[in-house]
């Protein structure tokens, strides 16, 4: 299983239509990935490298080309099957953190549990395991705006490790944090990655994906 | 999702917004409130006006001159053709089954001293008028005897109305006062019957039958009042009246009435006033209903992101349909519960000015709109908001 293709995409295309205008993103894209992978997809902005992160996250479909994940065509899921599958599959981490601002740290970290139907006492036992793991426990009943951005995102990464996922999906992690805040979390993603879990991170930074153990870069919709 | 995080979830959301929230209920406060109270009143009126007609007694038959609810002469005049012979006819026909009481209504000024009222209704009646018509009860002094009655006596009983008007806190019994330019004794005062209709029945002399032909010189009488000694011979009594009275007029001519068929019409028109009152305040509960819709919809678009970021998540369609649809159903549940204790607390304090009765169907309806409301109204937001695609949301600024 340990070295099994986690992720293939092959011939895969992306058109946006406004209007009469068609604009094409992704103009065939081939990538297989490896479970236990540390993937960095670079490129400029409009490279196509936002639209790609969101097609192998789940929450776009391709006009073209298939995605097999583990074996399953997921190009032919519903959309509350692939609902289910970003659920138990995939751990996003973005950009602007996504927490919601209402819920305590807690709260946040043990939503995907929420949606998995996993009861109330097994995960918060979890979620709190998480908070430990990442150093956040004392900060478990604050609103997140309470806290510093390194900290909320590492909110986020433990929200994205609650259910467990194989892949971890992060776009743009540190683009909203000072350096040092960037390098803890690039050193976390490297410790999870180094525990077993499949990450591909997006980025435009070259400093940020010389954490990767591969790079690929987009060019104008295709991997050069 | 299970139900207690839902609801957490839709409680949170709805602080967040606490005067948006606030006067969003008051939308259905305001329409479940009006329904409770509105058919209160209508109820309340119909209990009342029943309990009056009950008063009467159940055995009560009444016969009035014309043709209820029928057409009348032409001018809108109608003329009364019914006479004091024909009561006469009556009592000789159904000597053994009842006792007949015919009523001459005149309206005149009663004066006492340096007081008057204008409009005092005066009864010409015969001297078993209490014993036919039950609420009408001696509670002081006498009523008049048959010979006062056959000799034309100038005595009278008078209502409690009329005795507070002229009398004030005198003792009124043997007292001597005018009926229009005639002068009567008080012998005796009625309990008090209440109004009927908002005409006060209370605002009443009764004098004999003879002394009132006499003074305002007329045959006709307003009302012929039968009670019959045995409430299962009333449709046999009710063929007795038709056939003595049909020997003489037309059957345009008289209406014969019982109590129960008062009540009826009664019901018919207070159920009818209830539904038109319900259905008015119904329109401001979809008023309400209109206003969950409203901001349900401003709810959905401003929180495109959490939805969004759920659905990256793993929240289903339905997971997202359930949270904006409860959350509607608690603004319009709230407001339901708070217009229904207002409702009946403002129809307590009404009860105590008018007549009003909160009926337990109301209290139900309302409560079963105000969720349906919430559920209605709140279910086109929900879709819209299950729809989202994920990644547009995400996007959303």
């Amino acid at each position: 299983m340990k070295d099994q293709e986690l992720i293939n995409l092959i011939n895969i295309t992306k058109d946006y239509v406004i209007g009469d205008v068609v604009t094409k993103v992704l103009k065939g894209i081939y990538l297989k990935v490896k479970r236990g992978e540390f993937i960095a997809i670079t490129g400029r902005s409009g490279s196509g490298k936002s639209t790609l992160m969101n097609l192998i996250g789940l929450l776009d479909t391709p006009t073209n080309g298939s995605y097999i994940l583990e074996e399953a065509d997921v190009l032919k899921f519903k959309e509350d099957e692939l609902s289910d599958l970003r659920n138990r599959k995939i751990g996003f981490v973005f950009q602007s953190f996504n927490l919601l601002p209402r819920s305590t740290v807690l709260e946040n970290v043990i939503l995907p549990g929420i949606y998995a139907g996993v009861d109330k006492k097994t995960r918060e036992e979890k979620g709190r395991n998480l908070l430990l793991k990442l150093d956040l426990l004392e900060q478990e009943s604050k609103r997140p705006n309470r806290l510093s951005g390194g900290q909320q995102q590492r909110v986020a990464i433990a929200r994205a490790l609650m259910n467990n996922p194989d892949l971890i999906l992060a776009d743009e992690p540190t683009g909203n944090l000072d350096i040092k805040s960037g390098q803890d979390v690039m050193r976390l993603l490297k410790k999870l990655n180094r525990e077993g879990k499949t990450i591909i991170l997006i980025t435009h930074e070259r400093d940020i994906a010389k954490h990767a153990k591969r790079v690929i870069e987009l060019i104008d919709g295709k991997i050069s | 999702m299970d139900l207690n995080e839902l609801l957490k979830l839709s409680w949170r959301a709805l602080l967040a917004n606490k005067l948006r929230s606030f006067l969003t209920t008051l939308g259905i406060v305001i329409g479940v409130f009006a329904i409770i109270l509105l058919v209160s009143i209508a109820s309340g009126l119909q209990t009342y006006i029943t309990n009056q007609i009950q008063g009467f007694g159940s055995n009560l038959i009444f016969i009035i001159p014309g043709r209820l609810g029928g057409a009348r002469t032409p001018g809108g005049v109608m003329v009364n053709k019914l006479l004091i012979q024909d009561s006469q006819n009556l009592s000789v026909k159904l000597k053994n089954v009842a006792d007949i009481a015919p009523v001459i209504q005149q309206i005149t000024t009663a004066k006492y001293q340096n007081k008057d009222d204008e409009e005092t209704s005066i009864l010409g009646t015969t001297a078993n008028y209490t014993k036919t018509v039950k609420n009408a009860v001696v509670e002081h002094g006498r009523y008049f005897s048959q010979s006062q009655e056959l000799s034309g006596a100038k005595v009278a009983v008078i209502g409690q109305t009329v005795k507070n008007n002229l009398f004030e806190l005198e003792e009124p019994v043997g007292k001597r006062f005018f009926i229009g330019n005639n002068i009567y004794t008080v012998i005796g005062v009625l309990k008090k019957r209440g109004a009927i209709f908002g005409i006060d029945q209370d605002n009443t002399v009764i004098i004999p039958l003879s002394s009132a032909k006499r003074q305002f010189g007329v045959n006709q009488v307003n009302a012929i009042y039968i009670s019959a000694n045995n409430e299962s011979q009333i449709p046999f009594i009710k063929d007795q009246i038709s056939s003595v009275l049909l020997k003489r007029l037309t059957k345009d001519e008289f209406t014969i009435q019982t109590a129960e068929s008062s009540l009826e019409i009664v019901t018919n028109v207070t159920n009818i006033l209830s539904l038109a009152l319900g259905g008015i305040a119904a329109i401001s509960l979809l008023v309400g209903g209109i206003g969950v819709a409203n901001i349900m919809l401003v709810s959905v678009t401003e929180r495109t992101r959490e939805i969004g970021l759920r659905k990256a998540l793993g929240a289903r369609r339905a997971d997202i349909l359930k949270q904006f649809l409860l959350e509607a159903v608690i603004l319009s549940l709230t407001g339901g519960v708070i217009g229904i204790m207002l409702g009946i607390t403002g129809s307590l304090i009404l009860a105590r000015l008018l007549v009003s009765q909160v009926t337990i169907w109301s209290v139900f309806i309302a409560f079963g709109f105000s969720v349906i409301v919430g559920v209605v109204f709140g279910m086109a937001p929900a879709i819209r908001a299950s729809k989202l695609s994920p990644i547009e949301a995400l996007r959303y600024e």
